[in-house]
This record gives C-alpha cells, structure tokens and sequence, in this order.
C-alpha cells in the first residue's frame, strides 16, 4: 500500500514537470507582443522596451521559462502586470467563489437532474418520460449566455427580485450572496442536470429490468421501496461519477456565465488575462487548476486502493 | 391554481427579501457601472481609459478641462508662460491636502512629476518628454522648465501626466503604489476586489468638499452592455457608461432614466500602410493617393453611422470633431461620389483595386468592415475581411503586415494628441508609415505656437496635405453615451467622457 502511494506521488513529479512546459509553451503560440499590449493604447516605446525587459520577452525560450519555473518551486507565481498583484494572492481571491459558484450549480443539477431521470425511467413511454426528455433536451441545447440574459430581464428587470449581476462575499452579507449566485448556478446546473438527467434515466432502466428488482417486486416490496432503496443505488454509481467529473470541469472556471454575470472567478480572470497578454496569471492560473486535477486524481486512486485492495496487484 | 399562486408568491417574498438587503444603507451610494475593467490605479502606470474614469474621483489634477474643451484650474490656480514659451509656472491651490493627511504643496508637484518622468515603465514619460526639470519656486509654486517650446503641455497637465500624487505614499509603497492610491481628490480609496469592484468613500477634507454630494462611490466593471443595462434597470446600477446605440430608443421611453450624450474627442478610422512596410508599395491603395481617394469617395459616412452606430456618432473627416475649434473648415467632410470614385481607379489604371481590411473582433469594427466592403465594391474595390484578435491586430499593425486596419483613438483634449504621433515620422502610433518632411515641420510648430489662432492655421495647412495623403481615413465620432437613474442630477458632459463626480447628486 505504502509502495502504492509512494509510486503513484513519484510519478506526479515528471507530470508536472510536463504540464509546466506545456503551459508555457502552448502560451508563446499566441500571436501579439505582450509588451506592446500591456503598453496600453499609447504604446510608449519606452514603456514597451521597459516590459520586454521585465518579462524577459528578448531571452530565449529556454531562459524564459527557467525564470518562471524557478519562482513556481519558491512558490511565486509572478506578478500580475495588468493588476500589478501577485498571482498567487489572485487565485486565493478567486478560488473561493468558484468553488461556490460551482458548489451551487452541482447541488441545483443533481436536485434536477436524479429526481427527473428517476421519473422518466419509472414513468417510461408516457407523457412524463417525454415531458422530461423535452426539458433536458432544451437544457443541452440552451446556450448558457442566452439562457443568462432571459433569466436577468425576467428576474431582475421586469421581476425586480434578483441582483442582476455581480457577487457578494458571503462574509459580507450570505443572504445577498445567495441571491447573487442563484441565477448563474442555475444557468451552469442546468446544462449539467439535463445531462445527469439522461444518464439517471438510461442507467435506471437498466437497473430496472435486472433480476434483483425482479426479486424485489416478487417479494411484495412496495414500489417506491424499490426504485428508491434497490434501484436508485446501483443506477447511481456512473451518474455520480459524471456528476464529480462536471464538478471538476466548473472549477476551471464558467467563462461564459462568469461574463453574463460578472461573476469575478476563475474563467472571468483567464479570459481576460489571454486578451490582455497577462502570461503571470494565465500561467499561474492554469497551472494550479491543472495541480488541483492532478492531486485530486491522486487522491481518488488512493481511495479506489482503499475501497477495491484487488486493484493494489493492479 | 391557487396553491400555484401561493408559491409564487412565497417565492417572490424570499427572493426579494434576499435581494433588499442593506438597501437602506447604501442610501448615498453612487454605484456606477463601467464597460471594462481598469488597470492598475497607479496615475503614473496606468494606460486604460477606463482607468481614467476612476482617476476622476479619485486624483485630481493640476488642470481639468472643461465641456468645451478650454483647460481649467484644479490644482494649480493659475499659470503663466516665459516669453521664450520654455518655462512654465504654476500656482498651486492653498491648503490642499493629500488623503493621507500630508500637505499638497510645491514639493509634492515636484515629486510627481519626476515620478511621472523617472519612475520604470511610466506611461507618463512621453507626454512630459519636453518637461527638462521642475523647479521649486516657492512652497506653493512650481516651475517646468521645458527643453523646447511645448503648448499642448497645459492639456498634457488636465490628464494623468498632471495627477499628483502623495510622496509619502509613493515612496513608502513604490511600484505597489496602485494597489492602494493615495491623492488629494474628492474620494479616497477604499478596497478594489480585482474584476468585481472598486470602493472608494468621501475624502473629508477636499478642498472643494460642498460640490461633493455622495459618501461612498462604487464602480462596477460589467462587460455586457445588456447586463450592464439589465442593472441600471433593475436599481441596481445608478449609471452606466458607454452603453450600446441600440438600447437608447428602448431606454428613452422609460421616465426612470435618463441618457446624456457627447461627441467623444477620438475618433473611428481606417489607418492605411502606406509605408509601413514593403506591402505598402505592393498594393494599389498604399502606393497611389488617387486610389485612396476613390477608396474614401467611395464610402458613405451617414450610411456607416446609421448601421454602426444606430446614428449615435457625427460624421467626420478629420483627428478632430467638426464641433472642434480646431477642425480645419477648408477641408469638410466629401459627399460619397462613386462616379467621380470610378473616374479615379480608371486614372489609376486600377479599375478594380484588391486589398485586406483588417479588423479587431469587436462588434462595432466587425460592422464598419462590412458595410465599407459593400460600399467600396460599388465603386470597383474588391476588400477581404481579416478579423484579427486585438493583440494580434496591433502587433501585424506595428510590423507593417496589413493594407488597411480599422482602428480607433480615444483622443486627447489638445489635437496635438490625436494627430502627433500618428502622422510624424517614425512615431509610434504611426502604424500607416507614414512621412513627409513638411508634416513634420508644420507638427513642430503647432507644438511651439501658444497662440490657439495661430495653432489653427497651421492645422488648417495640415489637413490640407495630410487628409489628401489618407494615412487614415477618419470615418466618425462616437457619442458618448451615458445612462442613468432620473433622480440623479448635475451630470457634466465632457468630451473626454470621464464621470466628474464634483456637483452630482441624488434628488
């Protein structure tokens, strides 16, 4: 066991290593100076020859990324130079509403999402099966900015109930946060409900037609027993999965909804950071969400060894 | 139904309830929403107009400008010219103090101004180049010693190049400076929370304190105009800068709001290569002025600001507004004449011209590209569209690997700005390479004239060479377009379109 975590911990070393080189070399791909873009609109050459230096941009490749890699083992990630910030005091800024962000949209999916896959699976080939079918089609295919914008004239502007925009810290005022995050949680869930809906429903059927249900029913238990206690169990492995996938996916960030809403999180700070050439941030951001993927994959083999001891000979 | 209705309404109740809170105790807030995020908040580091808007509140400077334009006393009282135009002296307001409590005298304006000069990656050192030194006259008076004559220095001073800052501050927290601003303006800093909000409060001891009416001011960075829009509607926004043309008739018939507008000082248009690069030679519209000529005869400036801009602009044709004093009247905007366009290509001996009109993404270049391709085809131009991400655009712009690029200016109160640097030899904001000799003698002396009438006619000979060379081809001047809550008054436009806080107040 020990072995196990000790391998699997030596092998996160040389995939770092190769995320870090990715990172910064997929970066240099992008077209544009950015000195020239962080000169803003006067462009001083000055200023420009100024941030050439500072960011190293007349070094070689090689030079350049020694530079950054060095600062990332002391943990420095660099400064913001559009924020004039440190990155890493950034993503502790942002981190936390992501997660909320993506805390909320996952509760209102699975809240969606099972409850619907279990009905049209029970309820198969009559209105409600097609009802639900209808819903978390439109769910799939409602873009998320469009689906944003509707909710905000409706509930903000003719309603008058929700904040249109913007985020509240829940230190500062929970009630006021919770009413800034409903809408764009819902336009995120949404999208993901329909898709834990269709997969609740396949793997319910499934279940369904299996012999234990058989048995079951055969001994009299009442229906709701048996979707609920027998069924709903089994058919809810894969979906979970999906559902934590999903999970991870919100945490690197919501770029759109993040925008419609302006939500300042993860996507928000990225997005912004490659149009203005901010290479610290994008690095740094991309980097830690792709650490947070690798450990927390780390973490879930461990638990798999722990669970499963036949995968440890694996 | 009924049971519906009841949940309808509970839901409602607890929606509102959540969405009220600390409503009344925001009671002499001003929140304002803006259309982008600022850079930092450094006077000296800071190159977004965005960022000025802030700055308005928050740092005043030596010079503001006023709604027409004319330079106006804020710090410095009053000013007065050496006879040989190479020094200037400024008398600084009495018991002004900085919002940390230090005292705002001849030193400090001494300090800024060498920061502005000396500080690394200032974006202020070009816009004081000429200033050679600055000397302490007395504890409330300064002099800029020029090392050639410099008239538009005056408006260089109602920016960000005249802000002054606190040395105190400034010493103590060096390039971090911007994180936590210290000034002498109406509003000290607060806390900014990156891409979410700027706070600011009222600074008690300014020294124009009567004509500040609000405790607390908020800016909001919201990109969408429609949510932007969505907020001012919905109460939660009490203005909103830059919103969209197409919301104006929408929002004009709602009584709760009201819209303020203003010709911009920049302007919109098409920067030509016309010896940037080799490709300048290598295209009919770079290397021959006839077929830039038939190219501008061939564009409707009405009809492109009626489909950009939802007639929310004024046609133009020069680095100035018509409305400007300084618009050179000998050359007015050309009504669109595609015969007299034809006539010209044919001339030429290119009576179908094929050139790249490169474009940012965003909306508005999108739309002028396309109405410009479908106008110039009238006349036998054939234009390909390249939209380019911005970044990507300005470095292909910088190396001279483009024909013709959309780009716009955001403009400076004095035309110095607007026209200096992008028609002067080897300058940066040149991107159309272009370079003649008596331009840059006719720019020289309007920057040592003093004389407004005299710095009129030498614009006057310089439109008439430049606009016939079509560097740029200026298309319009965008109104500035602000919205607002009703109960909210004493709103002044300025072409600048910064939100000057002085006199505004809730009803």
């Amino acid at each position: 066991m020990l072995a196990f975590i000790v391998r699997r911990v030596a092998i996160i070393v040389p995939t770092l290593l190769f995320v870090t080189i990715l990172i910064f070399g997929l970066q240099q791909l992008l077209p544009g100076d950015p000195a020239v873009v962080l000169a803003g609109e006067e462009r001083d050459p000055n200023v420009v020859a100024y941030l050439r230096e500072k960011l190293h941009l007349d070094e070689p490749l090689p030079v350049r990324y020694f530079y950054w890699i060095k600062g990332v083992v002391r943990g420095d990630l660099g400064d913001s130079l559009r924020m004039q910030k440190p990155v890493s005091e950034l993503i502790l800024e942002k981190l936390p509403v992501t997660l909320e962000l993506a805390g909320f949209a996952i509760v209102i999916a699975l809240l969606i999402g099972i409850p619907a896959g279990i009905v049209s699976a029970v309820k198969r080939g009559t209105a409600w099966d097609y009802g639900a079918n209808v819903v978390a089609l439109w769910g799939l295919s409602t873009p998320n900015f469009w689906l944003g914008i509707m909710l905000i004239l409706l509930f903000s502007v003719t309603l008058g109930w929700l904040p249109a925009s913007g985020f509240v810290s829940p230190f500062e005022d929970w009630r006021a946060n919770v009413a800034s995050l409903i809408m764009p949680a819902f336009v995120l869930g949404n999208a993901i409900a329909a898709v834990l809906m269709r997969h609740t429903r396949s793997a319910m059927l499934q279940v369904l037609s299996s012999d234990y249900v058989r048995t079951a029913r055969a001994k009299g238990l009442p229906e709701t027993s048996v979707v609920l206690k027998h069924a709903l169990r089994n058919a809810l492995i894969p979906v979970i999965t999906l559902g934590a996938l999903e999970l991870g996916t919100l945490l690197s960030g919501a770029v759109l909804t993040e925008q419609v809403f302006s939500i300042p999180g993860f996507g928000k700070l990225i997005v912004d950071a490659v149009f203005n050439r901010d290479y610290a941030v994008v690095q740094g951001v991309v980097l830690f969400t792709a650490t947070a993927y690798i450990v927390l994959n780390l973490i879930a083999d461990i638990l798999y060894v722990i669970v499963n001891p036949r995968i440890r000979f694996g | 139904m009924r049971k519906i209705g009841i949940f309808a309404r509970g839901f409602a109740v607890a929606l509102a309830a959540l969405a009220l809170n600390g409503g009344l105790a925001q009671a002499q807030t001003l929140r304002i929403g803006l259309a982008e995020d600022p850079d930092v908040l450094d006077p000296t580091l800071a190159r977004t107009f965005v960022g000025r808007i802030v700055f308005a509140a928050l740092c005043d400077k030596l010079f503001d400008i006023d709604e027409k334009l004319n330079i106006v006393p804020q710090l410095a009282t009053a000013y007065e010219w050496s006879a040989d135009s190479k020094a200037l002296t400024l008398k600084l307001r009495p018991n002004v103090t900085f919002h940390d409590g230090e005292k705002l005298d001849a030193a400090a304006v001494k300090y800024s101004l060498e920061r502005h000069k000396t500080m690394p990656g200032s974006n202020r050192r070009g816009e004081l180049a000429l200033v050679a030194s600055v000397d302490v006259v007395d504890p409330m008076t300064v002099r800029l010693n020029l090392s050639a004559p410099f008239s538009p220095l005056l408006a260089q001073l109602a920016d960000r190049a005249g802000m002054i800052v606190s040395p105190k501050a400034a010493q103590a927290e060096g390039d971090k400076f911007g994180a936590k601003p210290v000034c002498a303006g109406p509003f000290r800093f607060v806390e900014r929370i990156a891409q979410d909000r700027i706070v600011l409060e009222r600074f008690p001891n300014y020294w124009d304190k009567g004509n500040i009416h609000f405790d607390r001011l908020v800016y909001l960075p919201i990109v969408d105009s429609t949510v932007r829009l969505a907020n001012l509607r919905s109460g939660q926004l009490d203005f909103i800068e830059r919103m969209a043309p197409s919301d104006v008739p929408q929002l004009k018939s709602d009584s709760r709001f009201k819209i303020a507008k203003i010709v911009e000082i920049g302007y919109q248009g098409i920067t030509i290569n016309v010896g940037k690069s080799d490709l300048a030679q290598k295209n009919p519209l770079g290397k021959d002025p006839r077929v830039r000529e038939a190219f501008e005869l061939a564009l409707d400036r009405d009809g492109i600001v009626q489909v950009v801009m939802e007639g929310e602009a004024l046609v133009g044709n020069q680095w100035v507004a018509p409305t400007n004093t300084f618009y050179a009247k000998s050359m007015p905007v050309p009504k669109r004449d595609v015969a007299r366009a034809k006539a010209l290509l044919a001339e030429a001996g290119v009576p179908s011209p094929s050139f790249t009109l490169m474009t940012p993404t965003t909306s508005d270049a999108q739309k002028i590209a396309q109405v410009v391709q479908a106008m110039a085809k009238e006349a036998g131009f054939d234009v390909k569209l390249q939209s380019t991400e911005f970044a990507t655009s300005l470095d292909m712009a910088d190396k001279g690997q483009y024909d013709a690029y959309v780009l716009a200016w955001s403009g400076r109160a004095d035309p110095d700005g607007n026209i200096f640097s992008f028609d002067a030899c080897k300058q940066p904001l040149n991107y159309a390479g272009y370079c003649k000799p008596e331009v840059d003698e006719i720019l020289t002396k309007s920057r040592t004239a003093r004389d407004p009438a005299e710095r009129k006619k030498l614009f006057e000979q310089l439109a008439a060479i430049a606009l016939k060379d079509r560097p740029i081809v200026y298309l319009y001047h965008r109104n500035w377009l602000w919205a607002y809550a009703a109960k909210l008054s004493g709103l002044r436009t300025v072409p600048d379109g910064l939100v000057r806080v002085q006199g505004l107040k809730f009803n």
